[in-house]
């Protein structure tokens, strides 16, 4: 696991630091035209080093997640861990999440849509295409008539002990 | 023949050097003989030959639909293409026949062009390296060429020549494969974070990623709706903007579409690139890098500078949050289109029907695989109302300082900016399963995927062949909906950098059984 650092800019643990995100944005002043024009002799060039490293994250800030957000999970999503391998996928993913709290977002609004500045497209209210009942109905397993076929509804998933998990070992 | 451009192909079918009939039966020929590549998940023999038979009424009675009449293409699985099965590569959807065409294939279609067939890819487009589907990985075609296997020396005796195969890249591996080794003329890709570029650069291909509303998304199985665009790989740069002529431009079906009527252009064939500004982002230079790539960037700085242009070195300043960035969205959208897939009207269902959700949990148990299953599970943890604040609205706040490190740079005067397109050249298969899909993605997303949250046009041209034989692209990053800007900037590097054509003739003398009439297809 990775975590971000600038040159000399140390910053301690990935989840710590909270100002290295700025620091990050001070420490690289102007850029672009502005440079140039200030020194007629300062060419573009491909920096010969990397700007950055990479810093190996130690294995005690790896984050553990409880079996009961686990098992909440699984219900949510309607999908399984398969094993442990799976759970700890997960906690290597919200480790690698975890450096985006080392940037100072006060102030900034969240980003929906890189179109938020335009209008939605709405057309007229007119039926333009359907009636292809048959056709949706060819991909479904199960139909009768011009029906799904679900089986019963309202049933909770089973509980955790009784489920069919690899959560179950750790219980 | 089939090594041509659009444009000298389209002429050759306008003179009568070649019927459409032909052109289509060398390219699925071609096909055959390339099977070991695992390019193509379906081949649409019936249906395109009968594609290229009308095509060639067309032509005898004068009345062609366009530029694009009778050539043939090859489409990424994940697009819905009408009574051709569309799997996306994955269980879930395997046997699924779409009841109406993408958009863009449409499009294509009433062209006239003739679609050959759907192409391999990582499972539901998520990856990097097309290795992650369930019909196999797909095989670089570099793999078996000339410039390769004469650097490539084998290290031991038992290495037999094609357990070191090279990855194509991902996750449209298979559309670049397929562009690569001659089976057609274009391909469509899709590209969330890379997808489209990622395999142009390692497979010697243009890869074009178009601004985030300028082509529709109807068709298109989703990945992450915020982000994804359909990808044009094709030959050279003069193509991928024909193309994107004709799939440009606001389709009322897919109301991400931008309302701007798109006028399609025509590049010109006198480029002077003395009053651009280049830029190229310092940060970029990470770790990993490889020196061939990075001394190819340098080489084309200077090319920009010697030839007039302002060449600058420019701040992106969170640039090494983006992939962070790209994770947390990526996931969470992603949990939430994957809800759709429950068995019920489409795709697999599970025999499992003690009640709904048992069904539902026991058909996407048995349909995806270990990556779709992590990045759902990854993105409902980020979702969870304890959670959201500190990931998936933080992330989304990054997001927009990401996209206005690009505005900031853009209003300062550049154009254009240049970065390498991928770490290094393409790598090994065996070399490439040693870390995990979620590992590799990050690491070979890191300079494709920011031009994604931005939603700005992208393009990867094949540079140069690295020590070892193997292409390397570059990358040109736009203004949002200036693709005639990119793609000239795009056009007159091509053109400076002359890369080598792919040299597949060996691949034919090494006991791949052909028949006579395949092979003198392929040498045509």
């Amino acid at each position: 696991m990775w975590v971000l650092r600038l040159g000399r800019c140390f910053s301690g643990a990935a989840s710590g630091g909270a100002s290295s995100g700025s620091r990050l944005a001070r420490a690289a002043p102007g850029g672009g035209r502005q440079e140039a024009a200030g020194d007629p002799g300062c060419k573009g060039r491909v920096f010969q080093n990397p700007t950055w490293q990479h810093v190996e994250q130690t294995p005690l800030s790896q984050k553990k997640v409880t079996v009961e957000v686990l098992d909440h999970l699984e219900r949510l999503a309607l999908v399984d861990f398969r094993n442990w391998e799976g759970v700890q996928q997960l906690e290597k993913a919200i480790q690698f999440a975890d450096q985006l709290h080392a940037v100072n977002t006060e102030g900034v609004e969240p980003m929906d849509s890189v179109l938020e500045d335009r209008c939605l497209y709405l057309r007229e209210d007119n039926i333009t295409e359907g009636n292809c009942t048959e056709e949706l109905l060819q991909n479904a397993k199960e139909k009768v008539e011009e029906y799904f076929v679900a089986p019963p509804g309202n049933i909770p998933l089973a509980k955790l002990e009784e489920r069919d998990t690899c959560l179950q070992v750790s219980k | 023949m089939l090594r041509v451009s659009l444009r000298e192909i389209s002429a050759a079918l306008k003179e009568g050097q070649v019927s459409p009939t032909e052109l289509c039966q060398r390219c699925l020929s071609l096909i055959k003989a390339t099977k070991f590549l695992n390019a193509y998940i379906t081949v649409a023999e019936d249906t395109a030959l009968k594609q290229a038979e009308e095509s060639e009424k067309r032509y005898r009675t004068g009345q062609t639909l366009g530029n694009l009449d009778g050539i043939p293409f090859a489409v990424k699985d994940n697009f819905s293409t009408a009574g051709i099965e569309t799997t996306c590569a994955s269980n879930m959807l395997k046997g699924y026949i779409p009841p109406y065409n993408a958009t863009v294939v449409q499009k294509l279609l009433d062209q006239g062009a003739v679609l050959l067939g759907k192409t391999n890819l990582d499972e539901f487009a998520m990856g990097s390296g097309s290795t992650d589907g369930i019909f196999g990985p797909v095989k670089n075609p570099w793999s078996y060429s000339r410039q390769y296997r004469e650097k490539h020396v084998q290290h031991s005796h038992t290495e037999n020549e094609d357990s070191n195969w090279l990855i194509t890249g991902g996750s449209s591996g298979g559309s670049a494969a397929a562009v690569s080794s001659f089976t057609c003329f274009v391909a469509l890709g899709s590209d969330t974070g890379g997808s489209t570029r990622n395999p142009a650069s390692h497979c010697g291909v243009v890869g074009l990623k178009p601004t985030y509303g300028l082509v529709s998304r109807h068709g298109l199985i989703p990945l992450v709706n915020s982000m994804d665009v359909p990808g044009i790989l094709t030959r050279c740069v003069d193509d991928a903007a024909i193309v994107l002529g004709i799939l440009a431009g606001h389709d009322p079906k897919d109301s991400t579409t931008v309302q701007d009527t798109f006028k399609p252009f025509e590049l010109p064939s006198f480029i002077d690139v003395s009053k651009l500004c280049i830029g190229i982002p310092k940060e970029y230079h990470t770790p990993g890098l490889s020196s061939e790539t990075l001394a190819l960037w340098a080489k084309a700085a200077d090319l920009f500078e010697n030839a007039g242009a302002k060449v600058v070195d420019v701040n992106l300043p969170h640039t090494h949050y983006s992939i962070v960035c790209y994770h947390v969205l990526c996931t969470a959208e992603v949990a939430s289109n994957m809800a759709r897939f429950d068995g019920l009207e489409y795709g697999h269902r599970s025999n499992m029907d003690q009640s709904t959700e048992v069904m539902y949990a026991a058909t996407r148990r048995e349909g995806f695989n270990y990556v779709v299953r992590g990045r759902i599970l990854s993105g409902n943890y980020f979702l969870l109302k304890q959670n959201y604040e500190n990931y998936f609205v933080k992330a989304q706040k990054v997001r927009r300082l990401i996209a206005n490190d690009f505005v900031n740079v853009f209003n300062r005067g550049i154009d254009v900016l240049l970065t390498p397109t991928t770490l290094t050249d393409t790598i090994p298969y065996l070399e490439f399963i040693k870390e995990d899909n979620r590992t590799r993605s990050a690491q070979d997303d890191i300079f494709t995927q920011a031009a994604n949250l931005a939603g700005l046009p992208a393009i990867s041209v094949p540079t140069a062949l690295s020590e070892k034989g193997l292409p390397i692209g570059l990358q040109f990053i736009g203004q949002a909906f200036q693709e005639m800007q990119l793609l000239t900037v795009a056009k007159w590097f091509e053109k400076q950098m002359k890369f080598p054509m792919v040299q597949l003739q060996g691949v034919m003398d090494e006991g791949h059984t052909v028949s006579h009439h395949q092979k003198s297809a392929f040498f045509s």
